[in-house]
């Protein structure tokens, strides 16, 4: 028989738990659910923008009625569950019907805190936490004038909001002399200020609420100084209270709220409990964000599994009200020691401030212009050094070089049909539509539903801006440590190191020590293990075709047609008419409908079919070609100028060296496609200084540059240094490009990954320590015997042939 | 009666890998999951058009190498929240000899 669990709190924490568990296993339990509000679930959040008219209650339902029906979930809404039996393991409810339980998930929320004040207890007194407050909101904006909300916090501002937008006239009182001074800096809270008294709202800073006024109902509110403001409504939002009742009575341990561990048990290891009813580590979390991770974690020991920790949260902030772009993260008020960069422009009413400790990010305030806040809550969380681009932070992320959107990234301006995803299409409409109406609240839940940010990636901070802006602080920024893929809970580094450490040599080693959930992988993680183990056993790890993307199993890149294209490799550019004449011929030979001179010097051939590949191989090989490598994760082109052999300010032979170096590092594989360039001078027509492995040639030697690409995101190269000679350059070539295989993430290319290890530990490894230098270069080498084997020779001769023959029946 | 026809021996088809078979009317792409377990679906992803033949295969689906489209071998089906569906033919493996029915190849 099956276990029976039990949910108290029908709300966001407690159901996210549970569609955890399904996800985990469906089976486990019979599962009953209470709630006291006559509602499934839905988003809480989000209840700011249905009092101000820009949502229906429907579009903020997470969890339908059905939804509870197809996971065999037992319903009670509207029932309050007011006493729990552990010795008999059951509760039971207002109404007098019972349930027991094997486990039990407590996730009664929070209730707003009421000022013990004389006349709280009027009639038009309220707080702002479910949709019977927006309710009573509602109703009373049609018939009253006058409203007060005591709180310039968070909630408070956003319920003034609302209020104004039905109509009512709204005094926000505040205790202290700037609001939301949890989350803002002074000048930040001053810039909200003037911005909602433009739009209306009236401000009493510094006022300490008496009493309430009324008979039977509120009719003004009194303060300390003897002042008295009329109100036909009193909205108090000035903070939570974790609600316990229920657990104390219960005699489960509580504090501020109901104590849990790390794996969100309480002290009754039969009850778990998550939301905003838990104490932490000490801390009770008043947001969304942190329910995301305590609902993981708790699933994850509720299924029996054992294997996560919650360890408390990083949260960032965003205020829901239209218009209003404001972001908070961190420790926004410096500490001594800290510094504090600010950008201040009155014009543009925009304020951003981030603190530095140790050179990295401890906190960021921003008003006016938020769309960065992601890139620096990523930052902070990561906890990133910043002295490279240090200079340009405030200034933003397309300011690295966001291939020029500039302005056009303030996502709360953007209309609905402004395109945010320009590879697939989507606008922001279709992917506010998808978030409110499907319930995402992750980068991957939006890219799986809408296809935004699926393809080139470019988009991905305008996507999570989106995100952000619609879900307002409910939003689930991806955890500090990135998963590999869904096929398990580790990330890149930690795999890469268990494949070095423990010798693992093949996929089923990683797979089986690592906890893999699937089998045989994905079809993201398979081609990323092959590389790895590839990269780090070249000499003794066989090659798994099946696990490489069909341009590297077919060895051309696949066209929308399922046709092939081919590019023979043209070391440093440079070719003969022999060469010439023998692709020339191929390509009648094979009917090739089109060439195109490429951006990397040489000759691409489309249209070809994929049976045609090992023939026109052969003969390309037969005239001395081997591939390109132009379809792969792996080395693909040097690119030079003349050089001193023919151009006049030529000061180095730069055609030569760059031959030198595609003889040294053609057939490859990297985590990414990786590019070299040699420019004969600082004039630097061959672009090296957006390569990712650039030399530019100067009078008294080579400068060597790294970490640059064209391509969705350009990045000009950092100069990693100066050296005199040829054997220098194809020294460090070597070792900069073996570091970046060994140390690089699958598809991460040069650019990101100087930005996240930094250039200073390039050099140090590189320029300080010859010693290392010498051995990442040996090992390159090493490597390099085993990869330089040409694979079209190869399959022209007959290896793979499966591959490239189809089968034919008459049906 | 089910008109079996003899396709590839099993051996010819690798491990999470594919053949393509193609008849006058239509590419069918045959996939071997890592249990010798074979499906034959269109070789024709419902979204572009996508060869699924070449795609990566993993459990009994398999990714489009187009657009990333995973396509549920048994059914023929687009999974997660993607929809949309590509034709599937019967097939059984007999000592070590793949064979599919026809019932459906001329319709296609």
């Amino acid at each position: 028989m099956k276990e029976k669990l039990v949910l108290v709190g029908n709300g966001m924490a407690g159901v996210r738990t549970l569609e955890e568990l399904l996800k985990t296993d469906a089976d486990k339990y019979e599962i009953t659910v209470f709630g006291a509000e006559p509602h499934p679930n839905y988003n809480r959040i989000m209840l700011s923008p249905v009092l101000a008219g820009e949502k229906t209650i429907d579009d903020i339902i997470l969890n339908t009625v059905e939804w509870y029906e197809e996971n065999n979930i037992t319903l009670h809404s509207g029932d309050l569950v007011t006493r729990i039996d552990r010795v008999n393991q059951k509760v039971v409810t207002e109404s007098g019907s019972e349930a027991s339980y094997d486990r039990l998930l407590l996730a009664t929320g929070s209730n707003p805190f009421i000022i013990p004040i004389p006349g709280a207890d009027l009639d038009g007194v309220i707080g702002f936490r479910d949709i019977a407050d927006v309710d009573t909101m509602l109703a009373t904006a049609k018939d009253y004038k006058n409203a007060v909300v005591i709180g310039g916090g968070l909630l408070g501002l956003e319920a003034a909001n609302g209020l104004m937008k039905n109509g009512m006239d709204v005094t926000v009182v505040h205790l202290l002399d700037s609001l939301m001074e949890r989350q803002l800096d002074k000048p930040a809270s001053a810039l909200l200020k003037s911005s909602l008294e433009e739009r209306g709202l009236t401000f009493l800073m510094e006022a300490q609420t008496a009493s309430i006024e009324g008979d039977g109902r509120v009719s003004s509110v009194k303060f300390a100084d003897g002042s008295e403001v009329e109100a036909d409504l009193v909205v108090m939002a000035v903070g939570i209270r974790p609600n316990m009742t229920l657990a104390q009575e219960a005699g489960i341990y509580c504090d501020r709220g109901i104590v849990v561990n790390d794996t969100m048990q309480t002290y009754d290891p039969k009850v778990y409990a998550v939301g905003e009813c838990v104490q932490h580590r000490d801390i009770c979390y008043g947001l969304v964000a942190p329910l995301f991770d305590q609902a993981k974690v708790a699933a994850n020991h509720l299924a029996r599994i054992g294997s996560k920790r919650y360890e408390g949260s990083v949260m960032s902030t965003k205020l829901k009200v239209t218009g209003i772009d404001l972001f908070s993260a961190g420790e926004f008020n410096e500490e001594e020691g800290d510094e504090a960069m600010v950008l201040q422009d009155p014009a543009s009413n925009t304020y951003k401030k981030l603190v530095i400790r140790d050179n990295r990010i401890k906190g960021a305030v921003m008003y006016g212009d938020t769309i960065d806040g992601t890139w620096y809550f990523q930052l902070m969380r990561e906890g990133t050094d910043i002295t490279s681009f240090r200079k340009s932070i405030l200034f933003g992320q397309h300011d690295l070089g966001d291939a020029g959107h500039g302005d056009e990234t303030r996502v709360a301006a953007m209309s609905d049909d402004a395109e945010i995803c320009g590879c697939n299409g989507v606008c922001k409409g279709e992917i506010v539509d998808a978030i409110v109406k499907k319930g995402l609240f992750t980068l991957d839940d939006v890219r799986a539903h809408t296809k935004a940010s699926s393809s080139c990636g470019s988009c991905t901070g305008l996507v999570e801006a989106v995100l952000s802006n619609t879900v307002g602080d409910g939003y689930d920024a991806s955890p500090n440590k990135q998963p590999m893929c869904k096929c398990t809970e580790h990330s890149h580094d930690e795999v890469i190191d268990a494949i070095k450490e423990n010798e693992l040599k093949t996929m089923d080693a990683v797979r089986d020590l690592m906890d893999w959930k699937t089998p045989d992988g994905c079809a993201a993680c398979r081609p990323a293990l092959n590389y790895y183990l590839l990269a780090r056993w070249p000499d003794e790890y066989q090659d798994d075709a099946q696990s490489r993307f069909i341009n590297e199993r077919a060895h051309g890149n696949i066209q929308k047609d399922g046709t092939y294209s081919v590019v023979p490799r043209m070391f440093g550019g440079l070719v003969k008419p022999d060469e010439l004449r023998a692709i020339a011929d191929v390509c009648d030979k094979y009917e090739v409908p089109e060439m195109k001179v490429t951006g990397g010097q040489r000759i691409d051939l489309f249209g070809v079919k994929k049976e045609d590949l090992p023939p026109m191989w052969k003969d390309l090989s037969d005239a001395g070609f081997v591939s390109g490598h132009a379809y792969g994760k792996a080395m693909r082109t040097v690119k030079t100028c003349a050089g001193n052999t023919w151009c006049r300010f030529g000061t180095q032979n730069s055609t030569g060296l760059g031959v030198k170096l595609e003889e040294l590092t053609w057939g490859s594989w990297m985590p990414h496609k990786f590019k070299l360039a040699v420019s004969g001078c600082p004039r630097n027509c061959a672009e090296a200084t957006i390569k990712d492995f650039g030399v530019v040639c100067v009078d008294s030697g080579y400068e060597l540059h790294v970490g640059g690409n064209g391509g969705i995101k350009v990045r000009v190269t950092d100069l990693l240094t100066r050296v005199e000679t040829e054997e220098e350059v194809l020294e460090y070539c070597g070792a900069f490009t073996q570091m970046y295989r060994e140390e690089a993430h699958y598809l991460e290319r040069t650019a990101p990954w100087v930005e996240r290890v930094s250039l200073g530990y390039i050099k140090e490894r590189i320029l300080d320590d010859a010693a290392e230098r010498k051995a990442l270069y040996e090992r390159f080498k090493y490597g390099q015997k085993f990869s330089q084997i040409d694979p079209w020779k190869a399959r022209a001769e007959g290896a793979e042939a499966h591959e490239f023959n189809t089968i034919k029946i008459v049906a | 009666m089910t008109n079996w026809i003899e396709a590839v021996k099993l051996k010819d088809i690798p491990r999470l890998g594919s053949r393509v078979i193609k008849t006058d009317t239509v590419n069918i792409a045959l996939f071997r999951t890592t249990l010798d377990e074979v499906f034959a679906i269109k070789d024709e992803c419902p979204h572009k058009q996508g060869p699924l033949s070449q795609g990566i295969v993993h459990g009994t689906s398999v990714t489009c190498p187009l657009h990333n489209w995973k396509i549920d071998l048994a059914s023929g089906e687009a999974l997660g929240p993607d929809e949309g569906c590509t034709n599937t033919y019967s097939t059984k493996v007999e000592n070590g000899m793949v064979y599919l029915t026809s019932d459906k190849m001329m319709a296609a």
